[in-house]
Parts: C-alpha cells; structure tokens; sequence
C-alpha cells in the first residue's frame, strides 16, 4: 500500500488502456461546451489540467437508474386473480475514476454515512462504491472558487481516493491510499518514485499556499440556525437564486433524489433520479401546502443542510467538499461561501 | 415489509377489502402474499408505510389498524394528489407494494397508567385510530380514555362503521364533531378546539394525542395550552412529503431532524425545540 511509483507523461495513455481492458474507466473529456467524464475512448483525448464542468458523482450514483422492475400478470391456476412480480436490479460494473481531482472523490466520503447507514444500508450505493476505485490528480494550479481547504481538505487530500497522482516534471508522482489502489498500481510503465517525492510535496504546498488562509466558520453549524427564522436574511441571500437547481446537479456532494415509476401497460421499473432541493416541487405536498415555499426557505434548506445539519448528525463532517462548482456555474453567481460567512458575521451581530 | 437487504423493494400484498369512507377517503385491507412474512411482521403503533402500485407510484400513510389485530394492515388514503388519485382506482384482488414499518411510534409505554385524551380532525383520526384501537386492546394498562373526532360534516366522517361501537363502549369516552349543523345529526356541533374546552380533560397525568389540519391543530395545541396541558404531555404525528421512507433522500427534513425516521411522532415539546418549518 505504501507504493511511491512514477509514470512518465507518454505512458499514462498506456496505462489507462491497460485498465480500461478490464473495467470501465471514466475520464474527463470535452463535451457540449464542458468537461464531464466519459468510459475512456483512445480517439478522445482527456483534460487532466483544469477540474471537470460536472464531477464523478454519477459514476457511483447515476443520474438515474432502476431500483427494480415490475410485471402484472395472470395466475395460471385462477385466471381471476392477478399476480406482480418484482425484480431488483443491484448491479454495478467495476470501474476506476480517472484523473478527477481529490474533491471530486472526497464527494462520497458525505455519501457514505447517509448511504451505508446502519438501519437501512443502501445496497445499491453500496455495490457502486465498492466496485469504483479514484485515481485522483493533486492540483498543481487552484481557481478563485476553490476553496476545500475550509472544509478540512486540500489540493492533494486523499480521503476517498485510492491512487493520488500528483503531476511533476515529465510525469506523475503516484501514490497508493488504499489495497484498492495498489493493485492498480501494477504494470510496466512504472518507474520508482522515490526521487520525484519531494518535487511531488513542493507541487502539493504550493497549490496549498495559493488558497490563502481559509476563514473560521467553526461557528456555522450555529450561525445557520440562529439565523432560521430571520427570512429577511434569507431573502437577502437567495435575491439572485433563480431556482435552476444547477448548482445540486454539479454538486459533489449533493444526494437528495426522487423516486418514481415508469411503465407502459403491465410491465415497467421503479427509478430513483436525483432531484434538486432548490425546486418548488422538492417538498410541495398533494394538499397544496409547501414547508419551503420559496427559494429563500430553500436556498436555507441547502446551505443549512451543508454547513449545519448533516456537520451536527455527522461528526462535525461538513457536507461540502468545496469544489466550488456551486459558486463558478451558478448562472446568476449565488456565492455559498458568502452565504456562510455572511451567516456566521450575523450570529456576532 | 420492509427488507433488510433492500430497503427500497416493497413486498407484494394484495388488498383484501376496500371501504369507502367518505367521498374521498378510502381504505385498503391488505396481506402480504408471502404468509410467512405476514406472521413474522411486526411493528408499533403510529410506524407508517410507503404504499404503492407499481407503475402508479409510491406515497407514505400510517398503518391505521393496530399490532394487535393482524388480520390485515389497513390503510386509509386521502385524494389528494397523482398517486392517492390513482390508488383510489384499486379495489379487493388488486396487487399493491408495501414498504413497512418506517420511522418511529407513539411512546404508548411510557403512557401506561395515564388518562388519555385523543383528538382527531378529518384524515388525522386515521393515526389515532390505531393508538386507540391498540389501547382498547390492552385497556387495563390505560387510565381514563377519551376520544374528541371531528369533521366539517357527517359524511366527511371516517370509520363511520365503527363509531356505534366506539360511542356505545362504557370504556371509553367518545365525542363528535362537526362544523355546521347537519339534518339528523346526534352528536356535537361546533370545532374541535372548542369542543375540547367545553369538555375540559384534565391535565393531571394525561396524555393529548392529536393530529389533522394545520389549522386545527393550532388551536387545538392553544386550548391544550389553556387546559394546563404541558408541551410534553401533547404528541401529535406529522406528515411530509416523502420519497424513500429511510432518512436519504432529502426532502422531509425539519433542520436535522428526519420526519421519515425520527418521526412521524413527536412531542410538542420536541417540535418547539426544531427550527420553525412546518
């Protein structure tokens, strides 16, 4: 587990090929105007440099996928009554991420204690997980949105990756985190690592130092809350929100979804899709009642949710792995680190 | 029932008998097909199901018989939306899913040796009724039992089978209620809240337990408040809209606090002490 490997730049393509022959691997690639991952294809080249329009989230929580299939059909022995069957579908096809940044990773380090819980663990999630392995690339360069280092991470954070890959000149450190990631580690395009390890920690302290100082938001949990019925705050906040949910689909670490049914005639599956919280219909009741109606309530719900209510079932987790996708796709440029600073300068009065 | 190693697979039941309880509320009898789950079922009084028809949907309700009749589990559905609409086209021989028990209960131990003062308005009398049903059942553990129901009229009125026997009973104390006078109706006329005052329970170790429109229960914790009742001697049972029953998807929390699993029920105490989202 302790493997300190390098691979030079021309062999990393071999590499992945090597992987891919067995599993899928999903790799950043342009697409639509983005950068989303994709089961590796050689004719298109991946975008290693700059972090993906959309993360990883859907390699192990797909965007929609089939809880189990259904079929009515006759009793053979009394065609007056009717029968239903039910079939589930847990399957997950072993997979590697590749090339995400360790955000996009530690993504599922919130997942895991809300899915793999102890009264009603997830078996779906559960099979997706244990079938995915992260091969993570430490940031050499930062945004101005990033900012993980406020939420107990960094540039080169291997909590939820298995292989960190940090670049240095002609190649990649390549560090093993996990059994899971040694094993990937194997093959002929490596070379010994040790030599490059100290380039590899300079990379590393150098995206750390340009995120700055991260500011203290040790008092958000109760900041937010303090803050739950002051609604004129929350106008103010969510002012610009025009609703679109973007920033939940982008979301790492978002992980509400939505189930339904689709069938035509006798046959058909139960789906669960993600869905948004920052949509009307999120928690709108048959009787008309809505307990968020607004997107003030709702923009509430997230944030407070993130830096406060799942912090305080969770150990102190915040549920934010700080990619900053929130704050660089928002259409109309919601900020959440305002928001949270914002509610925590509020609760000093 | 729900399965331990998928949560989200309902078991497949048939629905033995309908009633149509009012113009809108129907109820579903329903046993699961696999028997041997049917014996091995267990569950509290207040705990709720995700009932559905495949192809239909999916929507929570409380199991509104009690633990200690289990011919069947009953539901009783409201129309209200697309799914309870659809749900309202099954009749006795339809297949159904249930996904059972979910979330928590009334703490009906810690309520053996108290009066009991139930207050049901419209649907809401559908958790009570299984509380009810279940202490009747084991009427030696309870103090004095009283039930306050009420609806806009009588023909809004559930369980309309079952209230000569509940009226009837020298157990227990029934009182119904509805908002406008209606020809050939017997019983009291005028809202819950105001009923309940006239009737003036006592506070002294007694337990309210009520549950049904917002606004009824408003004025009903307010006359609570007024006959003496501390918050933590008043329960009620919330609802929310729901989707996985199993405190992941997101959408029935109040701050921290997840209806699907920490509740329904809470104590108005608790509520108080939840950040205001109701």
């Amino acid at each position: 587990m302790a493997a300190v490997k390098f691979i030079a730049s021309e062999k990393l393509p071999e590499w992945i090929k090597a992987l891919a022959g067995t599993r899928r691997v999903l790799v950043p690639v342009e697409e639509g105007g983005g950068v989303v991952f994709r089961p590796y294809d050689p004719a298109r080249k991946p975008v290693f440099g700059s972090d993906a329009t959309a993360p990883p989230k859907a390699a192990v929580f797909p965007a929609s996928q089939e809880l189990f299939s259904y079929a009515y059909g006759k009793d053979a022995e009394d065609p007056g009554k009717t029968t239903l069957a039910l079939t589930p579908k847990v399957e997950a096809e072993p997979t590697v991420v590749f090339g995400a940044k360790p955000c996009g990773a530690r993504g599922f380090l919130i997942f895991d204690p809300v899915y793999v819980g102890k009264k009603f663990p997830d078996p779906y999630y559960i099979a997706a997980r244990e079938a995915t392995a992260f091969v993570t690339m430490a940031c050499a360069a930062v945004e101005n949105t990033c900012f993980c280092h406020w939420v107990g991470s960094g540039p080169a954070d291997t909590a939820g990756s298995d292989v960190l890959l940090t670049p240095v000149a002609g190649g990649y450190l390549a560090e093993a985190v996990s059994d899971k990631g040694a094993a990937l580690l194997e093959g002929p395009y490596f070379a010994d690592g040790a030599a490059k390890v100290q380039e590899a920690e300079d990379v590393k302290a150098a995206s750390r130092a340009a995120l700055g100082e991260a500011p203290d938001i040790a008092d958000a949990p109760a900041a937010l809350l303090a803050a739950f019925d002051d609604m004129d705050f929350w106008r103010d906040q969510s002012d610009k929100c025009i609703s679109c949910g973007a920033c939940t689909y982008l979301c790492p670490t978002c992980y509400c979804f939505s189930i339904t049914d689709e069938g035509v005639g006798n046959t058909g599956r139960r789906l669960r899709s993600w869905d948004a919280c920052m949509h009307f219909q999120f928690t709108l009741e048959a009787s008309g009642h809505n307990p968020r109606p607004t997107k003030a309530h709702r923009l509430k719900n997230r944030v407070g949710h993130k830096f406060s209510y799942y912090p305080t079932l969770h150990e102190g987790l915040i549920a934010c792995c700080g990619c900053g996708r929130c704050v660089k796709s928002c259409p109309v440029s919601v900020d959440i680190r305002e928001i949270v600073q914002n509610a925590v300068a509020r609760a000093k009065g | 029932m729900t399965d331990p190693k998928n949560p989200y697979l309902p078991e497949v039941a048939t629905i033995l008998e309908t009633v149509q309880e009012t113009h809108n509320i129907k109820t579903f009898r329903v046993r699961f097909d696999d028997e041997a789950k049917m014996a091995a079922f267990k569950f509290e009084p207040g705990q709720v199901g995700q009932l559905s028809a495949p192809g239909i949907g999916e929507s929570t309700f409380v199991i509104n018989s009690p633990p200690t009749r289990m011919d069947y589990l009953q539901f009783s559905v409201m129309r209200a939306g697309e799914v309870t609409t659809m749900l309202h086209g099954l009749n006795a021989g339809d297949k159904v899913g249930v996904r059972a028990p979910l979330g928590n209960a009334f703490p009906y131990e810690a309520m053996k040796g108290k009066d009991i003062v139930f207050v049901g308005g419209g649907i809401g009398m559908a958790p009570l009724r299984t509380l009810f049903l279940y202490m009747l059942d084991n009427r030696a553990d309870y103090g004095k039992i009283r039930l306050l129901y009420g609806a806009r009229s009588p023909l809004d009125m559930a369980f309309s089978a079952e209230l000569p026997e509940w009226l009837s009973r020298k157990d227990v104390e029934t009182t119904l209620t509805i908002d406008r006078e209606a020809e050939g109706w017997e019983h009291r006329v005028g809202l819950i809240p105001n009923v309940l005052l006239e009737m003036a329970p006592a506070a002294k170790n007694c337990v309210a337990i009520t549950c049904g429109p917002p606004i009824m229960i408003k004025f009903t914790l307010e006359a609570l408040k007024k006959l003496g009742f501390e918050d933590e001697q008043i329960v009620t049972t919330l609802e929310k809209r729901m989707k996985c029953g199993i405190g992941i998807c997101g959408r029935c929390n109040i701050g921290s606090s997840y209806v699907c699993v920490d509740g329904p029920v809470y104590t108005y105490a608790q509520l108080k002490a939840l950040p205001n989202e109701l």
